[in-house]
């Protein structure tokens, strides 16, 4: 809400400068986001009266003026604008006057005619974007009076966030009670006066909604001017609230929705058909709003009525039908107090969001209702005219707030904010913020006043003492806690620490967006059900991640893009999965790699990265477990048919993929390099067992290589496995050093190399025992996986 | 006799000199000091002679020989160390050519950031806990003290799956699952992700929270400030001005925001802070009797507080980053900044 601060003076005056005032304000809760001068900076402009008018005997368009601006002698002022003429109350910049943008007026000739000042536009004072003409004073401004005081320009604009409890401070009155209570001062509310009534003449007033809509009054005022203006000084205060001005009745209500915070809603009484009714609307009434919106109701929405139709939606907006216009003469004026359960949500549900609706959904004083339709009733006539009817009033006062008193334990507040109030602070900060207080027993009841919608419990009372007497006024204590100590777990890996190994073997860490774009997570995972968001932000974020790659694969691209040639990524986060309609929301780690093996360098050829690469990182962090996992060859939509393994725990679980990015993708996608990936459930990489240990042997170790020729289809793991099945004791490790092809090795064989460590825990191994050990292993390698030494 | 000796012992150290490497004076020593050496064969002709005469004679080839080991000795270090010299200097490299092989990577700076986080929060006892990302309202929202008809749940821009099912806007819902499973007392962190239907220059649709609360029988408001003072300072490793300014969150009362001094112009004023000299970091407050309701726990017996920060907002102040969307472009030339 943005108010002006010179209105809010007019309340209350404390002797503290702006900048002292919206710290108060800010550090009651009551949050300033920003300080404007009400005006653009100038001086030297006088209000003027232009005497006379004659035309220029060199220039068609221009006029000579002589223009009253106090002084002894009126001033002869050239002027151009068509609005001017004799008995004209407009801005006169004198000579020496500074405009805004520096802009000085000094004595002048215009066409051979001296011209002293210059007759001003609110464009050329900096008070509208465009202007037709002069701007044209009232008739009553004092002649010679600095335009700044007359228009109280030197004033600023304070536009406060205010949070959804604190609708009390929706006005200006309410900001006034804000800043009298702060300060200690006393202040007032504006007087409100009885208009006389000048007929009789009521519409009759239903309610059926009184739940929602407890209290109503209505009145008719007849006999309006449609011709009249607001004046000035509303325009101002209405325009410095960020209201346009909109014809009388209109500001009026505008008026007193900022005054008072109460909102109210004039219809053309010669537009409705009967009485009014407040009601649920029918399923399927359609309603053209104000805003030219047509908008089709349920029997959810309240509505106001007459007999034939929807006028308005209820404490959100009028209807376009039975609005005030400006040949409107007959008003029916209504001021009513709908629950704040009835209007939220109502607005937003239609796309809307008003004064009124921000009002009553928060919460509007349900006492105000009487002393706002006279307010406004008395400013209509002031400004229009007409002749006021008596206030129809409906209400059920069963359904109108209470205000049940609240009891505040005295030891509750020590306890909740860490230091004793004195009772007599206490009392004083409650009497401040006008509740009533009766002292019993070892506390107080506290009732609230009926603009208070945010004290129902004795926390919300300890919240206000706090407030008012001050946050940073509450000491700062050092906690000390019973704190039992805690496990260091050895049998989870932190993500942390894998997320370090990944960083010390050249990965950078990426965070991306857990929603992707839907296509490419479609050509990446195709068998993932996609989990649709009902309202993304754009239809690239539009579905949530079945796989981290989506996006790495995004950032590399973004990277690429920018000349980085070499690429190592990884992400921790969660996916989602949705398996049969049940939403899985799985902690993964995934990696990619492109480019180089290493940076560029000046010493060794580099090469690009290839699978076992990539292999080696993600068993450098199966081996901070010691997990025995194996990699078995796999299937993924994403992946090369032939370069992809699924990862797999000792007892089969899933742990995670890792391959080459599938040629058709790598080029679909838009990249120039092959792209290796891995990704792993979280959970399965970091369990871990706690370190057991095993007794050292004292004798002497020996290895031996075995150069193995086997057909193409034989894997490491199979020669390993087959080495293992022999179960002898004595192997301690084995390694397999290296892999030939081509020359000397049949087609569709390989030479595979594989050197064995053996060791006994009791003796030294025998030739004749190593010999042995080595040529049942050889046995069971031919009989196995039909396995040859090679010459 | 002795002149020939003389003139033997002139000519052997005149080959050690001329000798230019160990080979070269390795024939020296065997011409002179081998079986058929000369100095050798002097010795041989010793036998002729009487033994009075042997023995002065024979003193004197000593004294040559051991003249012309000492000789040799010399010559062989000094050999011994020119060569060094050569060895060494023809291995002199540049050493500022750069290393070979793998260079390290880095670490996300939200990553860090929540990290120093948790280490400050860990220090005296704090759990970390994480929960879902897709959520019910009723964690969300409707547990937190957040009906469905309260004007709080606009201000989240909230995205929706159904009617039910959001991704959560905060990570207070992690507060609820907590104290829906553990009984007090509780001290937990709740980093994560968190999302917002809104982007543009300060928004993005996802970033980073942390959510910290306490359950105890005797916490008051003066515990938390206390609390929150200590980690900012802790945070920004600076002795910072705090302030706590009343604001309203339903699930927390009394509810708090926290301002720090700005640490751009040092509270002077400047853009960043709107030339306030504050710049909001945190909100906090204690737990909403309503709240405890939710997940009963007995708010006459327990009291609580709760705050909740925004990593990206604290990443940047820290680090002086003036821009959010970095955060989550990825680009490796802002990564990379951060060690």
């Amino acid at each position: 809400m943005q108010i002006s601060e010179a209105w809010l003076r007019e309340y209350v005056n404390p002797p503290i400068s702006t900048t002292e005032l919206v710290s108060q304000l800010t550090m009651a809760g009551l949050e300033i986001d920003a300080v404007e001068p009400a005006g653009a900076v100038f001086s030297g402009v006088v209000v003027g009266e232009v005497l006379t008018t004659e035309q220029h005997p060199d220039a068609d368009r221009l006029k000579v003026c002589a223009v009253n601006v106090g002084a002894n002698e009126p001033l002869q002022i050239v002027c151009g604008a068509t609005n001017v003429r004799p008995g004209l109350k407009i801005p006169a910049a004198l000579v020496g006057a500074v405009l805004p943008g520096d802009f000085k007026i000094k004595q002048s000739k215009l066409r051979g005619v001296e011209s002293s000042g210059m007759l001003c536009s609110e464009n050329e004072l900096g008070l509208a974007a465009e202007a037709n003409g002069l701007m044209e004073l009232r008739p009553d401004a004092p002649v010679g009076t600095d335009i700044r005081d007359y228009l109280t320009l030197n004033d600023s604009l304070i536009e406060i966030d205010l949070t959804p409890n604190r609708a009390d401070c929706l006005s200006v009155e309410g900001i006034a009670r804000e800043v009298a209570l702060l300060n200690r001062m006393d202040w007032k509310p504006i007087e409100v006066k009885q208009s006389e009534t000048g007929h009789q003449n009521i519409l009759p007033i239903s309610i059926d909604a009184s739940a929602s809509c407890p209290r109503y009054l209505g009145r008719l005022i007849k006999g309006i001017d449609p011709k009249a203006e607001t004046p000035l000084w509303i325009q101002e205060r209405l325009r410095r609230s960020g209201i346009r001005s909109l014809g009388p009745v209109v500001d009026v209500t505008n008026y007193v929705l900022i005054e008072l915070g109460q909102p109210l809603h004039a219809f053309d009484a010669d537009k409705l058909n009967g009485g009014i009714n407040v009601r649920s609307a029918n399923e399927g009434e359609s309603l053209v709003l104000l805003n030219g919106q047509t908008i089709s109701l349920d029997s959810k929405a309240l509505v106001i009525a007459d007999e034939r139709q929807a006028l308005a939606l209820a404490g959100v907006m009028g209807g376009s039908e039975s609005a005030v216009s400006d040949v409107t003469q007959n008003i029916f004026l209504e001021c009513a107090f709908f629950t704040p359960r009835s209007i939220a949500g109502e607005a937003r549900r239609f796309g809307l969001h008003t004064d009124s609706s921000h009002r009553f959904e928060r919460g509007v004083d349900f006492t105000l209702q009487r002393r706002a339709i006279e307010r406004a009733s008395q400013l209509i006539i002031e400004i229009a005219g007409g002749s006021v009817g008596p206030v129809s009033e409906v209400k059920e006062e069963s359904h109108l707030p209470k205000r049940p008193s609240v009891y505040l334990r005295r030891q509750r507040v020590e306890k909740m904010l860490g230091i004793a109030l004195p009772d007599s602070e206490i009392e004083d900060i409650f009497q401040r913020l006008g509740m009533e207080i009766d002292k019993s027993g070892e506390g107080w009841a506290i009732t609230p006043p009926g603009f208070r919608f945010d004290i129902a419990i004795e926390a919300d009372l300890i919240e206000e003492l706090a407030r008012i007497h001050g946050y940073n006024q509450i000491p700062n204590h050092s906690l000390l806690m019973r704190a039992a100590l805690s496990n260091a777990t050895e049998t989870m890996l932190d993500i942390d620490r894998i997320k370090d190994v990944l960083v010390d073997r050249g990965y950078q860490e990426a965070i991306t967006y857990s929603f992707v774009d839907e296509q490419i997570q479609l050509a990446i995972a195709p068998q993932d059900n996609q989990i649709k968001i009902t309202n993304p932000i754009s239809s690239d974020l539009s579905v949530m991640r079945s796989t981290l790659w989506c996006g790495l694969i995004k950032a590399a691209l973004h990277n690429l893009n920018r000349q980085q040639k070499r690429i190592r990524f990884f992400e921790t986060g969660l996916r989602f999965l949705n398996i049969n309609g049940e939403t899985r929301q799985q902690a993964m780690l995934s990696g990619l790699i492109l480019g180089n093996l290493h940076p560029e360098q000046w010493a060794e050829k580099n090469r690009k990265v290839d699978f076992f690469d990539l292999k080696a990182d993600v068993q450098a962090l199966f081996s901070l477990s010691g997990a025995s996992i194996r990699y078995v060859p796999g299937e993924h939509s994403a992946l090369h048919p032939g370069q992809t393994a699924e990862i797999l725990s000792v007892t089969g679980e899933k742990i995670g993929v890792i391959g080459m990015l599938h040629p058709t993708l790598e080029k679909q996608l838009g990249f120039e390099t092959q792209v290796f990936l891995f990704e792993l459930d979280q959970n399965l990489l970091l369990g871990k067992a706690v370190s057991k240990f095993k007794p050292l042997s004292k004798y002497p170790s020996v290895t031996r290589d075995l150069a193995l020729i086997v057909k193409e289809s034989v894997s490491a793991d199979d020669i390993i496995a087959s080495i293992k099945s022999n179960g002898e004791e004595t192997i301690q490790e084995i390694v397999l050093f290296d892999l030939y092809r081509g020359k000397g090795i049949e087609d569709n064989s390989k030479s595979i190399a594989v050197s064995i460590t053996l060791q006994n825990f009791s003796q030294t191994l025998t030739d004749s025992e190593i010999d042995a050990t080595f040529s049942r292993i050889l046995q069971t390698l031919t009989n196995t996986i039909g396995a040859k030494l090679r010459d | 006799m002795a002149l020939n000796l003389e003139e033997i012992l002139a000519q052997a150290i005149n080959a050690i000199a001329e000798a230019q490497d160990h080979n070269e004076l390795d024939s020296v020593r065997v011409n002179y000091l081998g079986k058929k050496g000369l100095f050798t064969l002097q010795m041989k002709e010793l036998g002729a002679l009487d033994p009075e005469q042997r023995r002065a004679v024979g003193q004197v080839i000593n004294q040559a020989k051991d003249r012309f080991q000492d000789e040799l000795q010399a010559k062989k270090e000094a050999l011994d160390k020119s060569e060094l010299e050569r060895r060494l200097a023809g291995e002199r490299i540049d050493v500022t050519l750069p290393g070979r092989g793998q260079s390290a990577g880095g670490l996300h700076p939200v990553t860090t950031t929540l990290r120093r986080i948790a280490k400050i929060f860990s220090s005296v006892g704090f759990d970390v806990v994480e929960g879902p990302e897709i959520e019910d309202d009723y964690h969300n929202f409707g547990a937190l003290n957040i009906p469905e008809y309260h004007p709080a749940r606009a201000m989240h821009d909230t995205f929706y799956f159904d009617a039910h099912t959001v991704l959560r806007t905060h990570t207070s819902p992690v507060q609820i699952r907590v104290m829906e499973s553990e009984k007090p007392p509780l001290k937990v962190i709740a980093p994560g992700r968190v999302y917002r239907c809104d982007s543009d220059i300060t928004h993005t649709p996802m970033f980073h929270q942390v959510e910290g609360f306490l359950v105890e029988t005797d916490v008051s408001f003066a515990d938390l400030k206390g609390v929150v003072y200590q980690f900012l300072q802790a945070f920004f490793e600076k002795d910072i001005q705090v302030r706590f300014r009343p604001s309203y969150f339903p699930f927390t009362e009394p509810s708090a925001e926290v301002d720090i001094e700005c640490v751009m112009c040092n509270g002077e004023g400047c853009r960043v802070c709107s030339q306030t000299g504050w710049l909001e970091v945190m909100g906090c407050g204690m737990i909403h009797p309503e709240v405890f309701k939710s997940v009963n726990i007995d708010s006459e017996e327990y009291s609580g507080f709760a705050f909740g920060m925004g990593v990206e907002r604290l990443a940047m102040l820290r680090y002086g980053i003036n821009d959010l969307r970095l955060f989550f472009e990825n680009d490796l030339k802002f990564l990379q900044q951060f060690k």
